[in-house]
């Protein structure tokens, strides 16, 4: 036996994040004693985090970001390191290994962490340029460099790998389809419930499926030009993305004669069949399994390190581990069994479709055996840690699918070990491999003090998010920080946040920014341009008719009541009522138009008509000619009632249930004029067809022959949001009550600059629900509010302007010299 | 700069707002100038061209004595025309004085303002 000698020669095969794991735990053990350590990387560059290459090619990080080991580390801690320089040969006998530069080393043990080869599919075309794998660094220079020349991407492969290339992809703007083979996504890691779901999502955001597709052949002449499915489909693709799947890479074991299978086969000590030589990563096999995920592997670094310092009791055992996707926006869980599989194990299962959330846990006697989650992945380490520990949760079954909170009700106690409890070494955070005892200790030193700074300082939470929950709760248990009740401020010019300073002007009768400042200790007397719009707007909101508006805290858009363009002009937008016009008011506008040589009219998406370059001083004079016709602000200026967009409805169209467009202008004539945090659209289709496209708007109404679907937080822009279904009611002043209770409730509570769409996302639409419509008559006050603050607020800006208010803004000053 | 100036009268400050500013009908080179008046009453000149993307300062909200450009939110130091960190550029700022109830706005005379 080995009697670990003063000092021996370790030569790593492999400069990756399981190789480097093992080093960095053998450091920690012997501080570096006891070993001169030899490293071989195919690969150029150091150590680096092969798992947040997917946020490389995402653009959330950069490479430079992902590097785990610089090269001072590696001259630091006295380790030779040869990138670039794969070792091609081991002779066991002789115990040395030789480097494709012919460099030959020996050693006294070895490390093989070769990990893993993409898989090919076995087709014609993958070696013409534009195919690659999505594997290393090279790979992801590879698909970003051809994303910025070309456009159409096509990923061959539906599982985790695969889905977070084709994300990353169309965030850097190519248009990209997904062949994958089975009928469901991640088969692996989710059941045919959560596949649909995550390819129901991933297909509004643009992604294209083929389903149950067996590529044939990759064509192109010079390069690739697009994929041939067995069904005879054609796809166009300037880049292919091969995402199969992973084989352990074990050429160098098989031809050193150690025993492989589908692996390196290791032995709980991972050592593999030559007791000198030990194998860690994706390239062993354990008892028959084979490592894909990180959380095992750390364990295996673990043993491996512990094995090589001389203790022979450190042993790797294969445990219960989870997964998680990331795309951003996209929540999805998945751990141990995912569907019952014998005739004693049990699925419950919760599912709503609306809201896009699937819960699923597999029992096995009265034990977890899986879990999938979808859409709402908080629970999921609660459930891994139930798996792990074997809870047997008879007592609580019923109400185990909701969660450990409604679950802990029922039995008065804790369920499971909390963070509080795990042993200093245990590992939090898989993806980097933080220990408790490591994040605690920076909280204490550092005195950190949100998750942002703890992310920063030791990495934990960083990549995936899957152990946030357990870095919040160390945070709040050395720190007593409770990060979620963090809100952020209004802005630099104060620690205080949106909520509480709403409430203080309320409670405490605030009614002017200063007095706001004042309590508040505003570290600037007069604000900044974040704070002072938000405060004018959080009084104006508060005190109707009481508050007089600030107009130099307000954007100069909503002071001057046009929208400034690039080039100084403004643009001037109508109100058209529901989208109606008529020929009087199209006469007026074009005369407006030749009359101040305004160059550019356009139709808006909103269905009215834009003038835009209008010099500042003539605006006065456009809008008088435009109110002669009756035309006033469409307020297309403001953080205000924009425009209700509606389709013709029964009057005119043949599959129309109801009067959308009467409906549509009696929406905005209750709504127009209102100031709101942010911008606000509305929308009326007269049947389910939605030609107004209401489901992406505010506030939208779908008319059904029973009355009237009311649906709320849609938004259009840059992350699209399809709205919540709020209620459906019968008639249309139903509808104009919910529609103004939802817009004061808005108004009261959403931050500044906050649209529906997210505020929605933040309070839940629960309880929008809850203050709408189980409330009935909170709901009634609600409305009332609406209507009082609206009275003060519906006479027309522009008319008020064109005869002379406020004639400061438009006009210069006189000189004369001295 | 010791330079001579031209002295041009704007008349009262009342008519330019608490925290706001006008743009005067007269250039410096073909180039905008505004007056800006602030929170405690002090009174600033500048070539009105933000040094970003020239974007109209004097439509920006000011507070202190720095006005945020309405097109991309740089700060301007009023006093000085300089761009706060970590942004960088600087516009023109012009000598302002007040005489007889009127604000006068001093322009360099080589380089011939056109009224």
């Amino acid at each position: 036996m080995n009697m670990h000698p003063i000092s021996q020669r370790l030569v790593v095969i492999g400069n990756g994040m399981a190789a480097m794991r093992t080093v960095e735990e053998l450091l920690k053990i012997s501080g570096g004693l006891g070993h001169r350590v030899t490293v071989f990387g195919a690969e150029p560059y150091v150590n680096y985090n092969r798992i947040l290459l997917s946020s490389v090619l995402a653009g959330d990080k950069s490479t430079d970001e992902i590097v785990i080991n610089s090269r001072e580390w590696y001259g630091d801690n006295n380790i030779e390191l040869f990138t670039g320089d794969p070792v091609v040969s081991i002779d066991c006998a002789s115990r040395t290994v030789v480097a494709q530069s012919g460099r030959l080393v020996s050693y006294d043990r070895l490390l093989i962490a070769t990990g893993s080869r993409p898989l090919a599919p076995p087709i014609p075309g993958l070696s013409l340029p534009g195919v690659c794998a999505f594997r290393d660094i090279a790979d992801v220079q590879k698909m970003i460099a051809s994303s910025g020349m070309h456009r159409r991407a096509v990923v061959i492969g539906g599982g985790l790998l695969g889905l977070e290339a084709a994300w990353g992809l169309k965030r850097r703007g190519m248009s990209v389809a997904v062949v994958h083979l089975m009928p469901t996504l991640m088969e692996r890691q989710l059941d045919a419930s959560a596949g649909q779901l995550l390819q129901r999502d991933l297909d509004r955001r643009g992604i294209a499926f083929f389903i149950n597709g067996q590529t044939e052949e990759i064509i192109g002449n010079e390069r690739a030009e697009g994929v041939v499915l067995a069904d005879g489909r054609e796809i166009p693709a300037d880049l292919v993305v091969l995402a199969v799947g992973i084989r352990p890479n074990i050429d160098l074991a098989r031809q050193a004669g150690l025993e492989i299978n589908r692996g390196i086969v290791v032995t709980d000590d991972v050592r593999t069949s030559d007791p000198d030589i030990f194998s860690v990563g994706e390239c062993v096999e354990h008892r028959g399994q084979v490592f894909g995920l990180v959380a095992p592997i750390w364990d295996q670094a673990k043993t491996c390190a512990a094995q090589l310092a001389g203790d022979p009791s450190s042993v790797f055992t294969s445990r219960a581990i989870s997964t998680r996707l990331k795309i951003t926006g996209i929540d999805v869980f998945s751990a141990g069994a995912l569907m019952a599989a014998e005739a004693s194990d049990e699925e419950i299962t919760l599912r709503d479709d609306n809201r896009g959330i699937y819960k699923k846990v597999v029992l096995r006697e009265n034990k977890v055996a899986g879990a999938v989650l979808y859409g709402e992945v908080s629970e999921g380490n609660w459930y891994l840690q139930l798996m792990q520990d074997g809870t047997d949760i008879s007592v609580f079954r019923d109400r185990l699918i909701f969660g450990r909170g409604f679950a802990e009700q029922a039995t008065g106690e804790r369920i499971g070990s909390d963070a509080g409890s795990l042993p200093d070494d245990a590992q939090i955070c898989g993806c980097n491999g933080v220990s408790k005892s490591t994040i605690i200790c920076a909280i204490r030193d550092k005195k950190l003090a949100s998750l942002e700074e703890v992310r920063a300082h030791t990495k934990a939470s960083a990549s995936c998010g899957q152990c946030t929950d357990l870095v919040k709760s160390l945070l709040s248990q050395t720190a007593g920080i409770d990060d979620d009740a963090k809100t952020p401020p209004v802005c630099g010019c104060t620690g205080a946040g949106h909520d509480e300073i709403r409430r203080a002007i309320l409670e405490r009768g605030l009614k002017t920014m200063d007095a706001v400042r004042q309590v508040f200790h505003w570290k600037k007397p007069d604000g900044c341009h974040k704070c002072r719009p938000a405060l004018n707007y959080y009084l104006l909101c508060a005190w109707p008719g009481e508050y007089r508006d600030d107009a130099q805290s307000r954007f100069v858009n909503e002071r001057v009541h046009a929208n400034i363009q690039k080039d100084g002009t403004y643009s001037v937008v109508p109100r058209m009522w529901g989208g109606l016009t008529t020929p009087g008011e199209l006469r007026a506008i074009a005369d407006v138009a030749e009359k101040f040589s305004i160059p550019t009219v356009k139709v808006t998406g909103g269905q009215r008509i834009d003038l835009l370059g209008v010099k500042k001083d003539h605006l006065p004079d456009v809008w008088r000619d435009l109110n002669k016709a009756g035309l006033v602000s469409g307020h297309a200026y403001g953080k205000a009632l924009r425009t209700v967009k509606t389709c013709v409805g029964s009057e005119w169209c043949r599959f129309g249930t109801q009067d959308s467009t009467g409906l549509g202008v009696k929406l905005e004539k209750l709504c127009w004029g209102a100031w709101t945090p942010h911008k606000v659209k509305l929308a009326v289709s007269g049947c389910p067809r939605n030609c107004a496209e209401a489901t992406i708007k505010d506030l939208g109404v779908v008319c059904v022959d029973a009355g009237y679907d009311i649906v709320v937080g849609g938004n259009g822009g840059v992350t699209v949001r399809v709205t919540d279904h709020l209620v459906r009611v019968s008639r249309e002043e139903e509808v104009l009550e919910y529609a103004g209770a939802f817009l004061q409730l808005y108004r009261e509570e959403a931050w500044y600059l906050e649209r529906t769409a997210p505020w929605i996302a933040r309070v839940g639409i629960a309880y929008v629900k809850q203050r709408l419509i189980e409330d009935a008559d909170g709901r009634r006050q609600l409305y009332a509010r609406f209507l009082h603050a609206q009275s003060f607020v519906q006479s027309d800006p522009w008319a008020a302007r064109a005869a002379g208010a406020e004639k400061h803004e438009y006009s210069t000053l006189m000189a004369e010299p001295v | 700069m010791s330079s001579a100036v031209e002295w041009i009268n704007i008349g009262s400050i009342d008519e330019i707002p608490l925290r706001g500013a006008r743009r005067l009908c007269v250039t410096l080179n073909g180039r905008p100038l505004a007056i800006f008046r602030t929170g405690d009453d002090r009174l600033f000149a500048l070539v009105d061209v933000c040094p970003h993307k020239k974007g109209p300062l004097s439509e920006g909200i000011i507070s202190g004595t720095t006005v945020t450009c309405p097109l991309h939110n740089w700060n301007i130091r009023l006093d000085d025309g300089k761009a706060v960190g970590p942004d960088e550029g600087d516009t023109m700022s012009l000598p302002v004085k007040i005489a007889g109830g009127d604000v006068l706005v001093g322009l360099p005379v080589e380089t011939g303002a056109s009224v």
